[in-house]
């Protein structure tokens, strides 16, 4: 079971849910905005992508590992992965 | 980049701080919220992201009534400090205001070093006697004022240190139970002075930018004022008074440059609102028409907006594991880096990462010349300076502030070991005779003896002084 998190900044684009259990699922991150758009409605990937990519000031975590670091939308999401979208509008 | 200057006007008279506080929330022109990225429009609250980009949100306010004025009779009256620009920060009461305010700081002409560096007008903005060392008191100030004003039970934040500090010295002041999210590997002296003041100190296995991420999660799970996170448009708002304060100092003539540091990108962005401010209202004198250009600075090891800067993309690249001995600035995620990349370009400004040897050299140089022991983020600005005035990017004449944000005490360390870089203890009997031979102070009485040639800008230091 995938478990996705939205922190309160970004829970307009997950039909204000601060989790979304997403079922059984296997594939990368693109894969999974996919689902969640089926789940949340297509607004979702618009909201957190711009251009095809994941908007600037939008951090997302899988199993802790932030993306940027690990593929982007390219980064694997096992089947039991917990992933978070947190703001980056934090710090300094 | 020179200009003509007029002779700096008359010192206004700043009343010390032991005079009545007279503060007025209602004063505030704080009125909307904007996203500093896409500028969408919110409705004043507690919120830190745009509705729309996700970017992050800064304060916005109605100046209307005000632009044409002339500072004075705004200001005066008012003692020094923080809160004294109130017009220009979010609402709070005036006992809130007066019980946080952690002072103003000196401003001076460092005429011994600019001498040694070939800058004629060059002045220091000196952080370091603020109540915790660093000029983060400012924003410390503001968001825990606020997060009384909007009844957060608790306060905290997540931080390289000097924000610990900082908030833990504003908790203490309101009685707030206090939290602080700091990375591993934090030295005791930036550590020890947020626990005297009370804080509980969290060390997270990680970065700086882990710690923030941890700060963003327990936002979520408890009703906490984390000041750079939940309180972040607020907080960068009091930073905005470190230039503020300068402007006013140098008689509301803004220098040609202004050299920040360069971490999250948060103070050189709130310096860039507080040039645009000042100029809006009118209250900048001056040919410059308040036209200060911005040197932002990275330490070498962490430079993802100096990065950013030179690419053609423009692109800021995060750093997942920050290497260099400004900790203050390790931030390898800048949550304002695009704004301070466009505030550096349209100043006219530049982009610059001194390696750590240059850091060093800056932090003793100034030590020895001006007696003030900063720490390497104040070490990196007076790098970057000293570097683009070698390239010529700096005229001799230009007039040039640099923002001195933390004091030295905080990191003994950066220096290496002092064998490096001091004569070691003598280690003698109480009856030694001869002392002064082995001291050898008959060599040294050069580095004692007054500048060769006087502040150029002798008026307004003597402003500087009546502050």
């Amino acid at each position: 079971m995938v478990s996705v998190h939205f922190t309160s900044a970004l829970r307009q684009v997950s039909g204000g849910r601060s989790e979304i259990d997403v079922g059984p699922f296997q594939g990368d991150l693109a894969g999974l905005l996919a689902v969640l758009g089926e789940k949340v409605g297509p607004s979702l990937g618009q909201r957190l992508l711009d251009d095809g990519r994941l908007r600037r000031f939008v951090n997302v975590y899988v199993d802790g590992q932030d993306v940027r670091y690990s593929g982007g939308l390219t980064t694997p999401v096992g089947p039991s992965a917990t992933v978070d979208f947190i703001p980056a509008v934090a710090g300094g | 980049m020179t200009k003509p200057r007029a002779p700096p006007s008359p010192p206004s008279p700043i009343e010390p701080r032991t005079s009545q506080v007279r503060l007025a929330s209602s004063t505030s022109r704080a009125s909307h919220l904007l996203c500093s990225e896409c500028g969408t429009l919110h409705p004043w609250s507690a919120r830190t992201a745009c509705d729309h980009c996700f970017g992050p949100l800064q304060v916005g306010y109605d100046l209307g009534g005000l632009v044409g004025s002339r500072p004075e009779p705004q200001l005066q009256g008012r003692p020094a400090g923080v809160w004294r620009y109130l017009e220009l920060l979010p609402p709070v009461s005036p006992a809130l205001a007066a019980r946080t305010d952690p002072g103003p700081s000196r401003l001076r002409p460092a005429t011994a070093l600019g001498e040694a560096w070939g800058l004629d007008d060059l002045w220091i903005k000196d952080e370091t006697a603020l109540p915790t060392g660093s000029f983060k008191d400012r924003p410390a100030s503001v968001a825990v004022a606020l997060a009384r004003e909007l009844g957060y039970p608790a306060v905290g934040c997540a931080s390289t240190g000097n924000l610990a500090a900082a908030t833990a010295r504003v908790a203490a002041l309101l009685r707030f139970p206090c939290a602080v999210i700091v990375p591993t590997g934090l030295p005791e002296s930036k550590l020890l002075p947020a626990q005297a003041l009370g804080a509980r100190v969290v060390e997270v296995d990680g970065t700086y930018d882990d710690a923030n991420r941890l700060a963003n999660l327990l936002a979520e799970e408890e009703r906490i004022g984390l000041v750079n996170v939940s309180l972040r448009p607020f907080y960068t708002e009091g930073s905005k008074t470190l230039v503020l304060e300068t402007l006013e100092q140098l008689g509301w003539d803004a220098p040609d440059w202004i050299g920040v540091p360069l971490g999250s990108g948060a103070l050189l962005s709130a310096t860039a609102r507080g040039l645009a401010q000042a100029r809006e209202l009118g209250w900048l004198d001056g040919s410059g028409g308040g036209a200060s250009a911005l040197i932002g600075s990275q330490p070498q090891g962490c430079t993802p907006i100096v990065d950013a800067f030179h690419s053609s993309s423009g692109e800021i690249q995060p750093v997942r594991s920050p290497d260099t001995i400004a900790e203050s600035l390790a931030i390898g995620d800048p949550a304002s880096g695009y704004e301070a990349l466009r505030a550096i370009r349209g100043s006219h400004g530049w982009a610059d990462a001194p390696t750590s040897a240059e850091v060093r050299e800056a932090i003793l140089d100034l030590a020895r010349t001006e007696g003030i022991w900063v720490e390497p983020a104040g070490g990196t600005v007076l790098a970057s300076i000293r570097r683009a005035r070698q390239e010529g990017r700096l005229d001799r004449s230009d007039r040039v502030v640099a923002f001195l944000t933390g004091a030295g005490w905080k990191t003994p360390r950066v220096l290496g070991p002092p064998s490096a870089w001091a004569l070691p203890p003598l280690r003698v009997a109480p009856k030694t005779r001869g002392l002064s031979k082995l001291l050898g102070l008959t060599a040294t009485d050069a580095r004692f003896s007054e500048p060769s040639r006087p502040p150029p800008s002798a008026g307004a230091a003597r402003e500087v002084r009546a502050w």
